[in-house]
């Protein structure tokens, strides 16, 4: 079902035994994944089951329990507040809400980056920015403020911002939440240009299957703490396991419980005993 | 056990608040050379915390004095001590009422907008984001307000006393007739610069780094909800009123 397991040279992302414990709930029992280099890896599962906290522990905004999790051979649970903050100046994020700076322009928010690692002169930070924008559609935007932007353009502004340092990787969480099908388009185009012209490793966090499959490479199934399935797009959406048929038919039960778990039915209206 | 609990747990929660305030100083203080570097950020938080605070520090001044020369006017004379006025003005703004009441509006003022701010870019990402660009945002969104409030308190505390001294000259003076040279003279012969002008001065700084740090750190700390704004904006005040009067009880015993 799945692709021959990348090796240690060809993953970007390696992650081991993860484990991860939050509020009493365990998030994660033993992940292992592997994002190879290069390529569009999709990291899919039902609502609540940890996509953008595996995303935090990725990016080193959140230390795991137990497990190693190894990003361009280095394991970001363990290196200082330093190299993580170099590492971090590889990598593009593209929030679920965007997070642009609201006091900043579209072109400061696209510069912010440069400006605060990079001493270029202005003329070089200009047309970087420009460049960057006009690769996402938003060269006349430059300078209107996050407020006046529709949201396929705030996010467009955000991956502008993701790709202005030219990173390894890009994390996009969530990247179609709230896009009509025009925006939706859009940032399909320019994830798979931007994949394909700069060779940047992707990870998408996505529940849209119909638009993960159009780019994605690979897709990882997580589910209950661990990833169940993973494989190309075409493999999974066969639904040949109960994780796979429910996710991607859609079905209402199945291996993930259409109740949230919860004391017998029967006793908590008060009717006695007996089975919910 | 069980009915000391409701005693217990927020005095268990209050401690851990102000443990982690300390902390988050020691934070502050420690990104404070790298916000250096982001000058124009301070220059600019300068602004809004200190300039934009100027109209409600200048009129409440003003109108403090008014109601200080007033009061003190009739009270002064019943004991035929009249001349006095400016000197018992002076000193009450100078050591006690400057300061603090400063502290007090500039809490109200400054300090929910600081937090407000701050909890907002908690709350959309944004502090997240600039962690995910390799920006400290302690470096770059709070320690350029603190070192603002720091900076632009004690010189509203001037602004204010001024004011204030101004409006009793009006009440005392202008209106109720008091000799213009014995107010002056009074004043200039019995205040002293170091025990009183300094001091006082001490003290808002003193409140300058307290209630921006409690701004600051309910900010950066907050629930990412607007309810979590909301009551983090709320507690900036309180807790900003009731550390101000509180330290400025230790530092009038340590300075008298």
């Amino acid at each position: 079902m799945s692709p021959a397991a990348p090796t240690d040279a060809d993953s970007l992302v390696r992650i081991r035994g993860l484990r991860t414990v939050l509020n009493g709930k365990t998030i994660f029992d033993g992940v292992d994944l592997d994002i190879p280099r290069g390529g569009i890896t999709a990291i899919m599962g039902p609502s609540g089951t940890g996509k953008t906290t595996l995303m935090r522990h990725i990016t080193g905004q959140l230390a795991p329990d137990a497990g190693a999790i190894v990003v361009d051979g280095l394991d970001v649970g363990r290196i200082d507040r330093d190299a993580l903050f170099a590492l971090r100046e590889k990598i593009g994020y593209l929030f679920q809400n965007s997070a642009l700076l609201t006091d900043y322009s579209v072109f400061e928010n696209v510069a912010f980056p440069l400006r605060q690692h990079l001493k270029l002169p202005e003329e070089l930070v200009r047309n970087i920015v420009l460049t960057k924008l006009q690769a996402v559609g938003l060269r006349g935007a430059a300078e209107l403020m996050p407020s006046e932007l529709s949201g396929g353009m705030v996010r467009r502004v955000a991956l502008a911002r993701a790709i202005v340092r030219d990173p390894m990787m890009i994390i996009y969480d969530e990247p179609f939440v709230g896009l009509d099908p025009i925006a939706l388009n859009q940032i399909l185009k320019l994830i798979r240009t931007l994949n394909q012209t700069l060779g940047i490793t992707s990870i998408l966090v996505a529940h849209e299957l119909a638009a993960v499959r159009r780019v994605a490479d690979h897709i990882h199934l997580l589910a209950g703490g661990k990833i169940v399935a993973h494989g190309l797009p075409e493999e999974l959406a066969r639904g040949e396991t109960p994780w796979t048929r429910q996710f991607f038919s859609g079905e209402a039960d199945g291996p993930v419980p259409f109740h949230y778990p919860a004391p017998d039915y029967a006793t908590q209206l008060g009717l006695g005993g007996g089975k919910s | 056990m069980s009915a000391m609990r409701p005693i217990w747990s927020p005095l268990r929660d209050g401690l851990a608040q102000i443990g982690a305030c300390g902390i988050f100083l020691f934070r502050i203080l420690r990104a404070i050379p790298l916000s250096l570097r982001y000058l124009r950020e301070t220059v600019r938080q300068i602004f809004f915390v200190g300039a934009m605070s100027l109209i409600i520090i200048m009129t409440c001044g003003l109108f403090v004095g008014m109601v200080l020369g007033l009061q003190l006017y009739h009270t002064l004379s019943i004991f035929g001590g009249t001349a006095a006025l400016g000197t018992v003005v002076a000193l009450s703004l100078y050591r006690e009422l400057g300061p603090v009441v400063t502290a007090l509006l500039f809490a109200g003022r400054a300090g929910t907008s600081i937090t407000a701010e701050i909890g907002l870019m908690r709350a959309t990402d944004q502090l997240d984001a600039m962690e995910m660009m390799a920006v400290d945002p302690l470096a770059f969104v709070v320690a350029p307000r603190f070192l603002a409030g720091v900076i632009a308190m004690p010189i509203l505390a001037c602004v204010f006393n001024g004011l204030g001294i101004l409006g009793a000259h009006l009440v005392g003076v202008s209106w109720l007739g008091l000799d213009n040279g014995t107010f002056w003279s009074n004043m200039t012969a019995n205040v002293d610069v170091w025990d009183d002008v300094i001091n006082g001065l001490w003290k808002s700084t003193a409140f300058g780094a307290v209630v921006t740090l409690i701004a600051t750190f309910q900010g950066y700390t907050t629930a990412p909800t607007s309810e979590g704004v909301a009551y983090a904006t709320t507690r900036t005040v309180v807790f900003s009123s009731i550390a101000t009067l509180m330290i400025d009880f230790v530092m009038t015993a340590f300075l008298m």
